[in-house]
């Protein structure tokens, strides 16, 4: 439109994906449709403003829009005709009154119209034509306009032809029209007939299959597919065959095997130092970024966590594999394990071979058929299941007979429910075959055969750990039995480490219990028996030692130190279990060199045992050690022959379950052995600790009992050796210290926001808060933009009336103006002509 | 002149069975000085009710601080009354009048002998000796000298002197504080190492870890659940089957 009349919004900035509306303001146009809105309403409304009497318009639906304006129309002349017809018989005069329209009759031209109806009926179905609607209902005007329009002078010359002319026009030119179509039409089947034919002929020609029997083929497509069809499609909704990796070189499995390790150092190391992985990777300020870095991680973990499982029991069986030629049958992969096992099981058992295997033969056989199939289709999981299905069934089968064959083993073992039968289960078996009976319940009942099998397994953790205490608690314990035990063991702390964990927390439980109450009501306890000695060791087996915090380590930590601290030392068994605990608290903290006093001080107090009684001097024994007493002479041997006679030998920890009071010498030798072990604990204990600060304050009073009171010179000379090995290590360490210095306090950083971001719905809204407050605000900016609107739009009405009003009185003023100009000239004229007369009556 | 048991049962009971139904407590100095000079079990109980005479009864015992120095010796990790000692000792070192050196050469004698003590003794006395640099930062060298010597070749701390002023605590820092970081029990670990930070202003409440007991911090341990459980990762040979075990050095499998 004109350029002067719009007015251009200019934006100072371009905002991304912002719809704006009101760029381009058509002011002029705007006021003046207000103003035209408002003369039409608020004007006259002013207008009539105190006047009671109101115009009315009756007629039918004048203001009704829902009614179309035909309708309307054909109401209100029914209306009239109803009201003439009431009024027909008094007043009305002439009645037959024919009703025209545009100088015709009504009737005439409905006798027409239905002609023509008729016959565009059987023409064309639905359809009008342009001119044949408007005939029908335009009124004849539009007929006439028309051809008014068209120009064409001759006939508007002959415009004054009759209605009855133009029908007959009308239905020539419609039918001419019908008639060429048909022909149309007609042409245009002959055209596609011939075409066809021309392309049957040609097509002869170009392909290379006899019409005749493409023909054929056509009409057998459909119910007999085509094989190769067949086979494609089959081949399509068949499982594709995985690619699996290839095989690994050596070089390869070794590569990878070392970067498992060094992966797995580095997160015991970060254990270690108790690094504490949330706390480092949840910052005080949570921003996006780090909430998102923090959760990937930890996904990963979790997944690391699982894969390092998975792996590590391959890695069990390759290992396994390699290492144990004795076990390898049993000990291969899972899926070729199971049909080995039976193949090598029937063998070695072949003079025994009943029907049951002869049957489970069988079936494995039509089942290897079956699982070749299926391996080409590459579904091991199937494969799998059906293999245990298939056991399961052996199983049931050979339970009768186990009674019979109870010399040997069977293939397949239920676990057992409790811990009575799974001892019974073991019972009378040697070493190799129970731990064959523990593979077999391993396979047999994998957790991802079935879904109950894990729990089951877990149990069998407790029951095997419980069988071992027990083994350890007999008059002789079978510690040889013991340690074949540990790798199942190992094994199952691997697949379910939360249970083993809670059951070895279970069995510590107990046992710190018990020495608490046996504490409570004596005031001193005796050391525990062998089998905890072994549950000590065992832990430093399954779990890692040098954790800073581990659920099973650090409460095994705190019950050895009570152990070494709480317990009375009365005999030669508690120095010897005592010492084994030294060793276990020197395990533990191998890796880690965390620091146990109460190591130091029982290494103390065993060398001061080993004394003559004296008051000690330079030095301080603590509990459960008492400078002067009874006890204060435990390990003193005073026999030369015995002290001569000694050699240097290895304690049988059975010595420890039961007294063997075989002799004096032997007796001495044991003490001997037992101070050679306190030596090398002490060495290793200066080995261990030199990176300590106060190595020297530490280790100060053992330095002076050896060498102020140990009387080395009466010692063998094994001995000897084993006592300046320990002194060497203690001397040679130089004395350091460098004055402690705090860590810098850290700089508080400056709190930086980084800028906080939503999701934005719509531009222009305002974020945040409750969905209810949300909708509050909404409401109040809705009510504050109305009702400035509104008030603008009175301020307008009020300066139109004002502006309207100032017109009338202009309006009335000029007029006013206008009429005493007229009077005053209409006087001033009537004193002129009075003058006039006056003057000629004068000159008169 | 009382057998040592029935001196102990005595002094146990002394100061609040005995002494606040006596009309003239005071009566009780002779005693309470002897056996205050006893040593051992008998002293640390003795000291509360001298505590009671000194606060109440204007007692002036000379060199009391000496004393109680020289009454802290190994054992007092160990004994039955720790708490109560513990709790006293507090009480007497509370004072922000004592000098410097006294305060420093009790925080290193207290932190030399617990290089022998147990762990439930230890979460007791690291925050007792944090208190105490709390109340005097004049001691606070001791973990913190920024401008020292480099490298000594000797503790400078004297363990031996029995007299506080000439242990030359002062020119010696918390080195056995800082072994102890590397403590196997992760909260005394922790409780250590608060040390290489400078200490906040509030002082720890030590009332709670005074009766703290073995088996309390075993439970509590054990109460400890944990998600994931890391494993041993190197693969068992037998019991003694670890690489470099040192059971398989002294201990035979029969």
């Amino acid at each position: 439109s004109n350029p002067f009349e719009v007015k251009v919004n200019r934006q100072k900035f371009n905002i991304l994906g912002r719809k704006t509306k009101n760029d381009v303001g058509l002011p002029g146009v705007s006021r003046s449709k207000a103003i035209k809105k408002r003369t039409q309403t608020l004007l006259k409304e002013y207008k009539e403003k105190e006047k009671t009497n109101v115009f009315k318009d009756k007629r039918f639906g004048e203001y009704n829009t829902k009614i179309s304006p035909e309708e309307k129309m054909i109401k209100r002349f029914t209306l009239e005709r109803q009201q003439n017809y009431g009024k027909k018989n008094i007043y009305n005069l002439n009645e037959d009154e024919e009703l025209t329209h545009y100088g015709q009759s009504l009737a005439e031209i409905e006798k027409l119209n239905d002609i023509i109806d008729s016959d565009s009926d059987t023409e064309e179905r639905g359809t009008l034509s342009a001119e044949l609607t408007a005939a029908h209902f335009g009124g004849g005007g539009g007929l006439l306009r028309k051809k008014a329009s068209s120009g064409q002078e001759d006939e508007e010359e002959e415009k004054p032809k009759s209605r009855k002319e133009l029908i007959e026009e009308l239905i020539a030119k419609s039918k001419q029209e019908k008639h060429e179509r048909q022909s149309r039409r007609e042409s245009a089947l002959e055209l596609t007939e011939k075409l066809d034919n021309d392309w049957k002929e040609i097509q002869t020609l170009i392909a290379r299959k006899p019409p005749k029997s493409e023909r054929k083929d056509k009409e057998v497509e459909k119910p007999k597919p085509d094989e190769y069809d067949m086979i494609v499609r089959e081949l399509g909704f068949e499982m594709k065959a995985k690619p699996s990796e290839r095989m690994k070189t050596e070089e390869e499995l070794a590569k990878e095997e070392q970067a498992r390790l060094q992966k797995l150092e580095a997160d015991r190391l970060r254990r270690m130092r108790g690094i504490d992985e949330e706390s480092k990777k949840k910052p005080s300020h949570v921003s996006a970024d780090d909430l998102a870095d923090g959760v990937l991680t930890g996904f990963l973990y979790g997944q690391d966590g699982k894969m390092n499982i998975e792996n590590e029991e391959e890695e069990e069986d390759n290992e396994e594999e390699e290492d144990d030629n004795k076990e390898e049958e049993e000990k291969e992969g899972e899926e070729e394990g199971k049909e080995d096992n039976e193949n090598e099981d029937s063998e070695e058992e072949s003079a025994a071979e009943d029907e049951e295997d002869v049957a489970a033969d069988n079936h494995s056989d039509l089942e290897s058929d079956l699982e070749s199939e299926e391996e080409a289709a590459g579904n091991k999981e199937q494969k799998k299941q059906k293999t245990n299905e298939n056991e399961s069934q052996n199983m049931e089968e050979l339970d009768p007979k186990m009674e019979a064959a109870k010399s040997e083993l069977p293939y397949t073992f239920a676990v057992p429910e409790s811990y009575e039968k799974f001892k019974s289960l073991l019972a009378g078996r040697t070493v190799e075959q129970q731990l064959v009976i523990l593979e077999r319940i391993q396979k047999c009942n994998h957790p991802s055969l079935a879904v109950g099998n894990k729990t089951k397994l877990e149990k069998l953790f407790g029951f095997l750990l419980e069988y071992i205490g027990e083994l350890a608690t007999l008059d002789l314990p079978e510690l040889k039995t013991i340690d074949k035990l540990i790798l199942p063991l190992y094994n199952l702390c691997q697949m379910f480490p939360e249970a083993a964990s809670s059951s070895v927390k279970f069995v510590l439980r107990d046992t710190a219990h018990e020495m608490e109450e046996v504490i409570e009501v004596k005031g001193r306890a005796a050391f525990p028996g062998l089998d905890t000695l072994i549950y000590l060791k065992i832990i430093s087996l399954l779990f890692p030692t040098s954790d800073f915090w581990h659920p099973v380590v650090t409460p095994a930590f705190i019950y050895m130190s009570q152990l070494l601290t709480k317990c009375r030392i009365t005999t030669l068994q508690d120095v010897i279990k005592g010492l084994f605990i030294c060793c276990l608290f020197l395990e533990y903290a191998s890796l880690s060199k965390r620091f146990v006093p109460e190591l130091i001080n029982f290494l103390l107090g065993v060398l001061h045992i080993s004394l003559p009684k004296q008051q000690a001097q330079g030095y301080t024994v603590v509990h459960p050690f008492t400078p002067v007493g009874k006890n204060s002479e435990l390990l003193l041997v005073s026999d030369k022959k015995d002290l001569e006679s000694w050699q240097k030998q290895n304690l049988p920890l059975s010595i420890v379950a039961r007294l063997k009071e075989t002799g004096r010498t032997e007796m001495n030798h044991i003490r001997l052995s037992c101070l050679a072990l306190c030596f090398d604990l002490i060495k290793r204990c200066a080995v261990l600790y030199e990176s300590l600060p106060s190595f020297h304050e530490i280790m100060h009073p053992v330095k002076i009992l050896l060498t102020q009171h140990v009387p080395v010179n009466e010692y063998p000379e094994q001995m000897q050796e084993w006592y300046h090995s320990a002194l060497k290590e203690l001397e040679n360490k130089e004395k350091h210290y460098t004055p402690l210095i705090c860590e810098k306090e850290k700089p508080v950083p400056l709190k930086q926001y980084t800028p906080k971001i939503v999701k934005v719905l719509e531009f222009g809204r305002k974020q945040g808060g409750s969905k209810k407050e949300q909708e509050r605000r909404r409401l109040i900016h809705k009510h504050k933009r109305e009702f400035k609107g509104a008030v603008r739009e009175i301020r307008k009405d009020n300066q139109f009336l004002a502006r309207m009003q100032l017109s009338e009185i202009m309006e009335r003023d000029s007029a006013r103006k206008r009429k005493v100009k007229e009077l005053l000239g209409s006087l001033a004229t009537q004193e002129g002509e009075w003058k006039a007369m006056k003057r000629k009556k004068g000159k008169n | 002149q009382l057998p040592p048991g029935l001196y102990k049962k005595v002094l146990v009971i002394l100061h609040d069975s005995i002494l606040p139904y006596m009309n003239e407590p005071t009566l009780m100095i002779d005693f309470l000085t002897v056996a205050y000079g006893i040593g051992g079990a008998i002293s640390l109980l003795a000291l509360n009710g001298l505590f009671i005479l000194i606060h109440q009864h204007n007692l002036e015992y000379p060199d009391f601080y000496k004393k109680l120095y020289s009454l802290l010796d190994p054992s007092i990790y160990h004994v039955k009354y720790r708490a109560r000692f513990f709790h006293l000792a507090d009480l007497f070192l509370s004072s922000s009048h004592l000098p410097a050196y006294l305060v420093a050469a009790f925080i290193k004698r207290l932190s030399r002998l617990a290089l022998t003590a147990p762990p439930e003794a230890l979460l007791m006395v690291i925050p007792f000796i944090c208190n105490l640099f709390r109340r005097h930062p004049a001691c606070k060298v001791l973990v913190h000298r920024p401008n020292g010597p480099g490298d000594l070749s000797e503790d400078p701390y004297i363990m031996e002197q029995e007299e506080p002023s000439e242990s030359r605590a002062l020119e010696s820092s918390l080195w056995e504080l800082q072994s102890l970081q590397n403590h196997y029990h992760p909260d005394v670990a922790q409780a250590a190492a608060v040390l290489n930070q400078s200490l906040s202003e509030i002082e720890d409440d030590i009332s709670g870890l005074l009766e703290l007991s073995a088996s309390e911090l075993f439970d509590k341990e054990v109460k400890k659940t944990s998600a994931n459980v890391p494993l041993e990762f190197e693969q068992v040979r037998g019991l003694f089957g670890k690489k470099n075990d040192i059971f398989a050095d002294h201990f035979a499998l029969d």
